[in-house]
């Protein structure tokens, strides 16, 4: 009973994530020399926060790469949004929570722009969220003249709701993450991005609207980077011009990869990519704990990406031996 | 209107059974190619049409344009004696034209019963039903004679012939009346062709679906089919009952094609 069980739990495509999330947690916590201070209550809002922001935006780079595509520009919506939402409310005094979602819509646009390119006009994805990054964020410095703001002070208030309140991030991202995991595994929408990226020319044969599927997941993705920007905004108390950028879009995509997305497409897990992101989180904050640098992290970040890759190969194929 | 295939419904005639699908001067060009010119096409309720031709005779063109992949330049299609326009797969599809592709448009990435209701998912709210999908692939593959170990399996481990009878068996549960099968023996050996042409004499034998079936192998097609017509240089230019014709008839015109082909690029130069 527990090997049919320890069976079905292993062909889960999140298995292998979960496995080094736990030992990882259970070397942290218990067996290396920072166990003293890695459970800590203070410990864990900050592997929380340097989990939740990443993993929001990593839910739409896993739609988006299962259907065959990748958002660079991600990181830019995400500095882009806060500074929308902070001139809605100064120079146009739109309410607040008004502001923060027309900040959001405008992520939504971004998105729109994006899929336009891809879709309409045949620009490879690489290609096409490269050019609109760099536009993003050219735009976020003219319009903010490259300098940091504070949060309006009407925005305090509502700014618990949005991640100025310790455990609102990871609420945040828990629950898209937890949304969008049924939405890849149990809907059409999810079917239709797997078989879009599966099998493109079949998915259209079939009567799936390609072009709609691969809109969608772009706005999905840019809106998700809007709040993943207006949650960091609220939760560092500033709007920054230099915050997001590439990094946190690299994050992303390498939390998906080490969570068991295929880079090639067709297949991926939203619920992997959390734990992907949990797991980076983990390591940069055990190696914080431990003493270790920030510099040498990268190197530890390297292996885990190339390590978590070779992994999925593996484990990919041994689970289709397994089924057969 | 000289073309014999089309003039059974002539005013004053007697009526025959009205053909389930007619397409009338279908016409088609992709820029200079001219794919099609003048197709005129028949099926009849419960047949099995076999469409022959040589290769870029624009068999694939005119399937595709009778399963509402794309419109034709001229020309008119007519279901149960009514005049239709295709205006894409679903609506096609919604009139009971279903077609299975040379590459099956399968998924490799899902199962079996995924791929057998992709795109009319069977849903409870706005999730997947995946049990009942599950419990009517079992069945319906079951009832075709179609054998996997397991509908959960990945369609990427199938053999093509199972691929095949996957996809067959997709559309014909998907209440198609119309079957269109490009090429489904292409590649595929003898024992495999067997299943395909068992799945296909299965369906006539139920009789409440009509076939148009592109095939190369001329003795499968006499086979199963109950009338064969040829294409030539977009045209329909032969028509006759399988019980009419032989496999050397077929193969002499054939012949005779290329041997056209080949004194045409001599004389050419």
């Amino acid at each position: 009973m527990l090997g049919r069980g320890g069976a079905a739990f292993l062909r889960q495509r999140e298995a292998s994530v979960f496995i080094v999330a736990i030992v990882l947690v259970l070397y942290f916590g218990f067996i290396s020399s920072a166990s003293t201070s890695f459970l800590t209550k203070l410990n864990i809002i900050n592997v929380s926060q340097a989990t939740a922001p990443f993993a929001i935006i990593a839910v739409g780079e896993v739609l988006l790469l299962v259907c065959g595509e990748i958002d660079l520009s991600v990181g830019y919506v995400w500095a882009l949004s806060p500074f929308l939402m902070y001139f809605f409310i100064t120079d146009y005094h739109i309410p607040v929570f008004v502001a923060i979602v027309l900040a959001v819509l405008c992520g939504a646009i971004i998105g729109l722009v994006n899929g336009f390119l891809v879709v309409r006009l045949k620009v490879p994805s690489f290609i096409a969220t490269l050019g609109s990054a760099f536009i993003i964020n050219g735009f976020m410095l003219t319009i903010s003249q490259a300098q940091a703001k504070s949060l309006p002070p009407q925005s305090v208030g509502l700014g618990k709701w949005f991640g100025a309140f310790s455990w609102a991030e990871i609420i945040w991202a828990i629950v898209i993450v937890a949304i969008f995991h049924v939405v890849f595994t149990r809907t059409r929408w999810g079917l239709h991005t797997v078989a879009t990226g599966g099998n493109m020319i079949g998915a259209s044969e079939a009567g799936i609207s390609i072009a709609k599927i691969k809109f969608g997941n772009f706005m999905l993705t840019s809106t998700l980077g809007a709040v993943a920007g207006i949650l960091e905004a609220f939760r560092t108390n500033s709007i920054d011009p230099s915050a997001g950028g590439f990094t946190p879009m690299f994050y992303a995509v390498a939390a998906a990869v080490i969570g068991g997305t295929a880079l090639a497409g067709g297949s991926g897990t939203v619920l992997g990519a959390l734990l992907g992101m949990l797991v980076l989180a983990i390591l940069q904050d055990g190696f914080n704990l431990l003493g270790i640098s920030s510099n040498p992290f990268l190197i530890i970040l390297g292996v885990a990406i190339i390590a978590a890759m070779v992994a999925n190969v593996y484990l990919t194929r041994l689970r289709r031996a397994g089924r057969s | 209107m000289t073309t014999d295939v089309t003039e059974s419904s002539a005013p004053g005639a007697q009526e025959p059974v009205t053909d389930v699908l007619r397409a009338e001067h279908i016409s088609k060009s992709f820029g200079a190619v001219t794919a099609l010119t003048d197709v005129n096409i028949r099926l009849a309720p419960g047949e099995v049409l076999g469409l022959i031709g040589d290769n870029g005779a624009g068999k694939s063109t005119l399937l595709k344009i009778l399963c509402g992949f794309q419109p034709p330049d001229t020309g008119r299609i007519l279901l149960h004696g009514e005049e239709v326009t295709l205006k894409s797969v679903d609506n096609a599809r919604s009139l009971g034209i279903d077609v299975v592709y040379q590459d099956l448009a399968l998924v490799n990435e899902l199962s079996i019963y995924h791929n057998m209701y992709l795109n009319r998912e069977i849903r409870r709210g706005p999730l997947l039903n995946n049990r009942k999908m599950r419990r009517l692939a079992k069945e319906h593959l079951a009832e075709m004679g179609v054998r996997v170990q397991s509908v959960d399996v990945e369609v990427a481990k199938l053999s093509g012939g199972q691929r095949q009878g996957i996809a067959v068996a997709r559309s014909v549960y998907s209440d198609a009346k119309i079957l269109l099968l490009d090429e489904p023996l292409a590649a595929m050996g003898a024992k495999e062709g067997a299943l395909i042409l068992g799945l296909v004499k299965d369906l006539k034998a139920r009789g409440d679906v009509s076939v148009i079936i592109i095939a190369h192998n001329y003795a499968q097609v006499l086979e199963v089919c109950d009338r064969v017509n040829l294409l030539q240089h977009g045209e329909i230019t032969y028509d006759k009952a399988s019980a009419d014709t032989s496999l050397d008839e077929l193969t002499e015109m054939v012949v005779q094609e290329y041997r056209a082909a080949l004194q045409a690029r001599q004389s050419g130069g």
